[in-house]
């Protein structure tokens, strides 16, 4: 079956075998590397075209992982990254919110909940459709079953509060940006508004 | 061994899940549904054939006392080659079969076929025991795969026919996977038996 093993056809084998080897995996992956980029990319540009109305430009603040989408100059809204613990595992949620403060749209990410409980949370119609167009200051976000507006999955409480509180992380960072100056200047209005809450809050935040 | 009886074997006498009972975690982790099942399967193959194939040809000039690192890196080769193909070309597939993709390394059947036929026989008999080894593998996940969807969730292959009426959830997870796996297995070595 195979040779007879010595220091020297050892060492040279083994030491070839991972020379070859690495030089493929070196190969492919510099041949892979702009379609793994451009599908990366391209699942971005979905999650987000998903949770806001229509944009063209993206912009990526890294530090408070969130999107800024531009539609000529105007800013549409932001795609905020949310990721809290579900029942199973992280639960992410990418989470629009218009400039006005108002949810536009979620989706998940990625999730690791239970298959048929959990798990409905990226495919229940009737869960999912209730976040469309919420606003948190006409309705309470937390699941019903806490006195909140949030009519939660039947048998699957624990996601359903993990994801009110993805939305409610992504709105805590919609305020944190929208104080930022000039960021919501062609919204003067409800810039105001929403920029003097947040300074209220913000100010309680940091005592 | 003639060539036909190298296909089959792996398909039926030698069936990896019914028959060896190998590579169970795969098996019973990945097919929540058939789809699921088809692609890990699939997946398998190609890695698969490939070691199959290399290890055959490198076999005589490896060392005795080093053949598992030397067959080790060779899978690894292959496993890591799939995983940029199916993140440049199937992004969503790689997303949804996650961890076992890389988990293929440690697959008992390929480091099996390796040790137990590619490391004494030519490259063509191996390519085709390859093929037979990972097809037999591929049919069983998409059967268990098949059955678990149809019970768990109410479709099958992504096809529903309940009208989004919640199917027996048990099957989606893992009891439901032992449970499938164990029925079918008795069905298979019925049928086997019978045939012999």
């Amino acid at each position: 079956m195979a040779a007879k093993s010595n220091l020297t056809n050892m060492v040279l084998v083994l030491g070839l075998v991972c020379l070859v080897c690495s030089a493929v995996l070196g190969g492919a992956y510099v041949i892979t590397k702009a379609p793994i980029e451009a599908a990366a990319a391209a699942k971005t540009q979905a999650a987000v075209a998903q949770v806001l109305p229509h944009f063209e430009n993206l912009d990526y603040n890294a530090d408070n992982r969130y999107y800024t989408a531009f539609d000529g100059e105007t800013v549409v809204g932001y795609a905020i990254e949310s990721t809290v613990v579900g029942f199973g595992g992280p639960l992410s949620l990418m989470v629009g919110v218009t400039s006005d403060g108002v949810v536009y749209n979620t989706s998940v990410l990625s999730h690791s909940e239970t298959p048929g409980l959990g798990a409905k949370c990226s495919t229940d119609a009737k869960f999912m459709d209730q976040w469309r167009g919420f606003d948190p200051a006409v309705k309470k976000l937390s699941v019903k079953k806490d006195g909140g507006d949030v009519d939660a999955i039947t048998a699957s409480t624990i996601t359903s509060r993990a994801y009110t509180l993805a939305v409610e992380n992504a709105l805590k960072v919609f305020d944190t940006i929208s104080v930022i100056p000039g960021v919501t200047g062609n919204l003067p209005e409800m810039a105001d508004q929403v920029g003097h809450d947040d300074n209220d809050e913000g100010g309680q935040d940091n005592e | 061994m003639s060539k036909i009886k190298l296909l089959t074997d792996g398909l039926v006498k030698n069936n990896p899940t019914f028959v060896l009972l190998l590579g169970m975690c795969p098996t019973l982790a990945t097919t929540t549904s058939a789809i699921n099942g088809l692609s890990m399967g699939l997946a398998t193959l190609f890695v698969l054939v490939l070691s199959n194939m290399a290890i055959s040809l490198i076999a005589p000039v490896v060392p005795d006392k080093v053949h598992i690192p030397v067959y080790i890196v060779v899978i690894a080769t292959f496993v890591t080659l799939l995983q940029f193909l199916m993140q440049a070309y199937t992004p969503a597939m790689y997303e949804t079969l996650g961890l076992f993709i890389p988990l293929i390394v440690v697959n008992c059947i390929v480091l099996g076929r390796a040790e137990a036929f590619a490391s004494k026989h030519g490259v063509g008999e191996s390519a085709l025991d390859g093929i037979g080894v990972g097809l037999g593998f591929t049919c069983s996940l998409t059967v268990l795969g098949l059955v678990r969807e149809i019970l768990g969730s109410g479709s099958a292959f992504g096809w529903s026919f309940t009208g989004g009426a919640d199917g027996m959830l048990a099957f989606v997870m893992a009891p439901g996977a032992f449970l499938c796996l164990g029925y079918l297995m008795v069905l298979f070595n019925k049928f086997l038996k019978k045939n012999s």
